[in-house]
């Protein structure tokens, strides 16, 4: 089975469902979601049989595919998954049929085609998995800038309020970006002898002047796709505007393409740029995990909340990978995973409660934990995952990116240890606000209030919840693959850990 | 006195010009002979089969490396290359031309000399199938810039300016609606048409005079001599600055390069739309394939004297395109400074040294034509009882109304903005990367930083159409006739062959990119 081509069929597969769902009649909106739902099943069953033949322990790239693409210029289609990458694309597989499952009713009330929407999520999908699988830096820019269209599309015919504004808002930052990483991608081609092969081009020579550009080049892109501060300011919009299901997408996924980037494409390919800038990259994460908390704690719109919450935990993944500790890098891999999990699953709970009341807005509740018990309950949970409380999965990563960067990098852990303070205070008094405390009257009056979560939503929630408490009591399945791609890309840019030691008393008793 | 001997001629490699004058020709003899009714249909059908027929013999010339007429001509692989590419591009603009279904009567008028609202023009809205002078006169302007890039010496190029540019003047008059806007468009286009001819001409003299005087060779101005005289010649190198510089002038006019960009916008927006495509694509083609073939042949050897210069117009247009597209309230207005944005571009591929920069350039060339045309292909689609509804608010909710061609429209602006799977990334690509390899990185850096200023006007655009709901005064889509649809087909079919898979073409280019001297 491992001869099986995975990852293009993985890539086109979403595609073709895509096809067939926008071929559908428009007036059987039914038809066009069971179809949507079914085939991001297979994809994730196809998925789940690759986690299973991936050799842990073996080639740090495995199931490398490559056919010739346009052979003047050296492109090829050629896709390789490291441990990184496979997580990245069991995550995506795992959201697009909770995310499919969650919008079952959003598409409706916009006047809107029902099937377009699904067919645009599983074309995100195609584009999400091919980037996290492509080997080929052409190729990787190809999906990095596809994805932009499905996404812009999804919040600015589908979402809320602002929505022109902010679809257009989202595509412009990332275009941007993506300009300046298609000049340090021509860049990169010229210098790298007219080839495009990640493998090849991690070998290149640069000159230093010229790699520190080309850093810069790719490092923008991927910063402003993170986003790290202070290229973040669209997402809060974008998030807040997407229908909830595309949000949870938005951050949980489309996000971490930049952190994905800096470690497969940043550091490898510019290793001495990487240190030099590493000082301001830390700085940046250090200043996103302070500055999007505090301005998270003054939020008044449940999804902008959500949104700065992530550009708080996008600061941490930041900070994991400028560390350069083996330890740090698997937390902040680890990182991407989990906040896909937890805040996938905020984005969709906030989302229910959202669509119940008719409002984003947290003083439009209030006591709302009387009326739907177990809505409340799963958002307190996901608030908590959120917020790295020791039990559930984010805590390890956090945990793990923290000792990783405090035995380099004494101040900057400090001031990171801060961040979880903060995201106690966001967390919590945004939960209080919304479920407990005394019944806003105003609620008792909105139908949607009175229903409690349905099989529907319950089915939705139900996964993630399992996937959060499981990984975060045994996260070894995921470390085992994710550890191994981290080593080979700190052994990349030539830093080793720090050995370990325990006070010199300890050392010099031991001889 | 010298005897004067007869040029020889090589007539099967001169005989896509041959048919395309000769058609020209028959065209005017048709219009005076054929009957009313039937004329339209001969006319089309005629100037059709002359472009097939002359693709087909560039086809069959695609390995002659040589010159003829006395020198003056070359058929060379750039030559056959930009050739077939007026052609295929020019038979798109003809399908457009010879649209009748979606407006009565045609978007013609009879004659340039017909006033609005006149008795004549008010007789052809009446029915029939409009007035056909069109034909011939897009035939001679195709004959001509087919001349044009094969040009090998400076009278040459200019005669060939010249039959291309009057008939573009007078097609540029032809719209039956908005006469007024289409009557001061040809006359602007006419005037200072004729004052870039006229620096042109100016240059040509000067460069002659800079020629006179090298060892062993007389004067001249065809590009073998002029190449010996930059190495050699003992005039003064005054002579040679001041002649460049008034040559490019000429050429970077037709081009629309800034700061000789001013008639564009004005042009495209009055003339009729199918025109403005024709211009767009054709023009372009023609004008940089002179570009070409005059700073890679003729003047290569004062790469270092002209390279700073040209770069600053490049960078110059680049901006003025991508900024003034950002305030335009018009389609065909944005589409103008877009196609002078767009020239910048290609100014940064003619100053790429070597071969790659000549193919790069050469498939930017071929891509925009296709995406340009079916740009204004879906321009004459969106009317109401007026004409084209060509003011932006007007396309508010576009998509609502007729998905399908805001579908292919924003297709083709994710095109302009270079989205990749489309040609405009692919041919970015091909430009920037020679461009980059040859040291040009601050030409490389304006265009990506202007790209980013661009894409605002074709996202607007987008919005426009689907996230906008439609007004009272949106106006439906026409359904197109057959020959709008193959035209529109054939442009985003290329768009999107040529961003998926753009290997052959880059190949033909490869092939193509080297000129005989």
């Amino acid at each position: 089975m491992s001869n099986f081509p995975f990852l293009s069929v993985l890539t086109v597969a979403p595609l073709v469902g895509a096809l067939v769902v926008a071929f559908l009649p428009r007036h059987r909106p039914e038809l066009a979601k069971q179809v949507a739902f079914v085939w991001s099943l297979l994809v994730l069953v196809l998925s789940v049989v690759m986690w299973v033949s991936f050799k842990v322990g073996g080639d740090r790239f495995q199931f490398r595919e490559s056919y010739s693409w346009i052979p003047n210029w050296g492109v090829s289609f050629t896709f390789a998954a490291d441990g990184i990458a496979l997580v990245m694309l069991m995550l995506i597989a795992v959201l697009v049929p909770l995310v499919i499952l969650a919008s079952w009713h959003d598409a409706e009330s916009s006047k809107r085609s029902v099937p377009v929407y699904f067919a645009l999520l599983l074309v995100l999908e195609c584009t999400m998995i091919g980037v996290f699988a492509a080997a080929d830096v052409f190729l990787f820019y190809v999906f990095f800038e596809v994805m932009l269209v499905p996404m812009y599309f999804l919040i600015g015919s589908y979402g809320g309020h602002q929505r022109q504004y902010a679809a257009v808002k989202f595509f412009l930052y990332s275009l941007v970006g993506g300009l300046f990483m298609l000049a340090a991608v021509i860049g990169l081609w010229v210098v790298g002898g007219k080839t495009f092969d990640w493998q090849a081009l991690s070998q290149v020579d640069i000159s230093t002047g010229t790699e520190r550009w080309l850093f810069l080049g790719f490092f923008l892109a991927f910063a402003i796709k993170a986003p790290f501060f202070p290229f973040h300011t669209w997402l809060p919009d974008a998030g807040g505007a997407a229908p909830a299901g595309a949000a949870a997408l938005l951050v949980g996924v489309l996000d971490k393409v930049g952190t994905f980037g800096i470690l497969r494409y940043c550091l490898p390919l510019f290793p001495e740029a990487s240190k030099w800038f590493a000082p301001w990259a830390l700085a940046l994460g250090v200043i996103g995990i302070v500055y999007a908390a505090l301005l998270a704690v003054g939020q008044n719109d449940l999804k902008r909340l959500v949104s700065y919450t992530s550009i708080a935990h996008f600061g941490f993944i930041g900070v994991g990978i400028f560390a350069f500790t083996t330890q740090a890098g698997t937390g902040a891999v680890l990182y991407m995973l989990n906040h896909g999990l937890a805040t996938g699953l905020l984005f969709l709970v906030v989302g229910m409660l959202i669509s119940r009341r008719g409002s984003a807005l947290i003083s439009d509740f209030g006591g709302a934990g009387k009326l739907v018990p177990v809505l409340a309950g799963v958002l307190f949970f996901a608030g908590l995952a959120s917020l790295a409380l020791p039990g559930t999965a984010p805590f390890i990563s956090e945990f793990l990116v923290l000792i990783g960067t405090f035995t380099v990098n004494k101040p900057v852990a400090v001031i990171a240890t801060l961040g979880i303070i903060l995201a106690a205070a966001y967390v919590l008094w945004m939960v209080q606000r919304t479920t407990q405390g005394t019944l806003n009257p105003a609620l008792t009056e909105v139908d949607g209030m009175r229903r409690d979560l349905n099989l529907r939503e319950k089915v939705v929630v139900a996964p993630l919840i399992a996937l959060i408490v499981l990984l975060g009591f045994y996260p070894k399945p995921v470390t085992d693959v994710i550890n191994p791609a981290v080593q080979a890309t700190m052994d990349d840019i030539g830093r080793t850990d720090p050995a370990p030691s325990v006070g010199g008393t300890v050392q010099e008793a031991a001889k | 006195m010298t005897e004067f001997k007869l040029p020889s001629l090589d007539y099967a490699a001169l005989a896509p010009i041959l048919i395309m004058l000769g058609t020209a020709l028959l065209g005017v003899l048709v219009e005076a002979f054929v009957p009313r009714r039937r004329r339209h249909v001969v006319q089309l059908t005629l100037s059709l089969l002359a472009v097939v027929a002359a693709l087909t013999m560039v086809v069959r010339n695609a390995d002659d490396r040589i010159l003829t007429a006395g020198q003056a001509i070359a058929v060379d692989g750039p030559t056959l290359f930009l050739q077939g590419a007026i052609l295929v591009l020019a038979a798109m603009a003809l399908l457009l031309i010879g649209e009748r279904s979606v407006e009565r009567g045609g978007a013609f008028v009879g004659q340039a000399a017909v006033t609005a609202e006149s008795a004549d023009d008010r007789r052809q809205a009446e029915g029939r199938n409009g007035l056909t002078e069109v034909y011939p006169l897009t035939t001679f302007a195709i004959g001509g810039m087919l001349i044009f890039v094969a040009a090998n010496d400076l009278l040459t190029m200019f005669i060939a300016l010249e039959v291309f540019s009057l008939p573009l003047y007078l097609l540029c008059a032809l719209a039956r609606r908005r006469r007024l806007l289409s009557q001061e468009a040809a006359m602007k286009y006419f005037l200072l048409g004729a004052y870039a001819s006229a620096f042109f001409l100016f240059g040509v003299a000067l460069i002659y005079g800079f020629t006179s005087g090298i060892p062993g060779r007389g004067a001249g101005v065809d590009f073998a001599t002029i190449n010996a005289a930059v190495t050699d010649s003992p005039a003064s190198p005054v002579l040679l600055f001041a002649g460049m510089a008034l040559l490019a002038i000429g050429l970077l006019f037709k081009a629309a390069a800034a700061p000789f960009h001013v008639w564009t916008p004005d042009v495209y927006q009055g003339a009729p739309t199918p025109v403005t495509g024709f211009m767009a694509a054709c023009t372009k083609v023609a004008a940089f394939g002179a570009l070409l073939r005059v700073f890679h042949v003729a003047f290569a050897a004062a790469a270092w004297d002209f390279t700073p210069v040209l770069g600053a117009i490049a960078v110059l247009t680049m901006l003025v395109g991508a900024v003034l597209a950002v305030t335009q309230t018009d389609i065909k207005r944005l589409l103008a400074y877009s196609s002078i944005a767009n020239a910048g571009y290609l100014l940064v591929g003619v100053l790429s040294p070597g071969k790659d920069g000549l193919s790069g350039t050469m498939f930017y060339l071929v891509a925009y034509g296709f995406s340009v045309l079916a740009a204004f292909a879906v321009v004459t689609l969106v009317r109401d009882e007026d004409g084209e509804a060509t003011h932006l608010s007007r396309w508010a909710g576009l998509g609502r109304r007729s998905p399908f061609y805001a579908g292919l429209f924003t297709f083709i602006l994710l095109a302009f903005a270079g989205i990749p799977l489309t040609s405009g990334f692919t041919s970015k690509f091909a430009i920037f990367g020679p461009a980059l390899e040859g040291g040009q990185t601050w030409l490389v850096i304006a265009g990506v930083l202007t790209s980013m200023v661009l894409a605002f006007p074709y996202l607007r655009v987008v919005v426009m159409m689907w996230l906008s709901e439609p007004g009272e005064s949106t106006p439906t889509v026409t359904v197109p006739g057959g020959l709008t649809s193959a035209a529109l087909a054939i442009g985003v079919l290329a768009t999107l062959l040529l961003g998926v898979a753009p290997a052959p073409l880059l190949d033909l280019a490869a092939g193509a990119a080297e000129f005989v001297r």
